[in-house]
């Protein structure tokens, strides 16, 4: 798994590409905590060139919506989500808790 | 029945992955059959390091299938602590995963993607989970 942030204007623009697993979900939690602890909340996930994510990995994606949402400091935008993955998050019913965008530069200009 | 044995750690997950979709490409699943089987042994070999064994590295899997008719039948088996699948809550996927205790999405997740799903604990045999996909035109 391979990971990139990229500190924009109004948001950190964070993409993965690989699997997302149990081995590998502590990467991405980590990532998620230095950029809220870092002081951003705004971030725009790219999720385009993630292949697989089991459930590890949706947990973790929920645990950085939670932190990034209290006290309405921020949120995390989905973009790109290829179809198996979106089907993932809408099998554990973590769709209606995300605003998911076509592109990332659309999810960065909706900051 | 082929039969690979992989040390219980999350690094093998990929490893178990790849084997069972060569199987399922094998047995002449389609692709999305494939992914979904990926997910469905991801999920179980995960429960079985954390909940059967307890931790990594502290027994093995053994993972074979067999080609049938209606697409593939796989097994998992472990040499850990029983499991009850009749215990583990299904997750309300309709609630805000915000509130959700982060457990129970695996065990869906496996009953939801597979056709099949069953456990058995053997005694000092572990737990044996067998699970089984359709290709789509069969039922």
């Amino acid at each position: 798994m391979e990971i990139k942030t990229t500190p924009l204007k109004r948001c950190m623009l964070l993409e993965v590409a690989g699997r997302i697993d149990s081995s590998t979900a502590p990467q991405l939690s980590d990532i998620f905590n230095e950029i809220t602890e870092g002081g951003e909340f705004h971030i725009v996930f790219n999720m385009s060139k993630v292949e697989f994510i089991s459930s590890a990995g949706l947990w973790v994606m929920v645990t950085a919506q939670k932190k990034c949402k209290r006290f309405n400091r921020g949120e995390v935008y989905l973009a790109e989500v290829p179809k198996r993955i979106y089907e993932a998050l809408d099998l554990a019913g973590f769709i209606p808790y995300y605003k998911v965008y076509d592109s990332a530069a659309e999810a960065v200009g909706s900051f | 029945m082929p039969l690979a044995v992989f040390p219980a750690n999350f690094k093998n997950l990929e490893k178990i992955r790849e084997f069972y979709a060569r199987a399922a490409r094998s047995a002449g699943l389609d692709e999305d059959a494939v992914y979904d089987i990926q997910m469905a042994v991801d999920e179980a070999a995960a429960n079985i390091i954390d909940h059967a064994y307890g931790g990594e590295n502290r027994g093995v899997i053994e993972c074979s299938y067999e080609i049938i008719e209606k697409g593939i039948r796989i097994v998992l088996h472990d040499h850990g602590k029983a499991f009850d699948p009749d215990l583990i809550a299904p997750p309300d996927v309709s609630s805000d995963p915000c509130s959700r205790k982060p457990r129970g999405l695996g065990l869906y997740f496996m009953q939801k993607l597979m056709d099949n799903v069953r456990f058995s604990f053997n005694g000092d045999g572990g737990n044996i989970l067998t699970m089984e996909k359709y290709k789509e035109n069969s039922c």
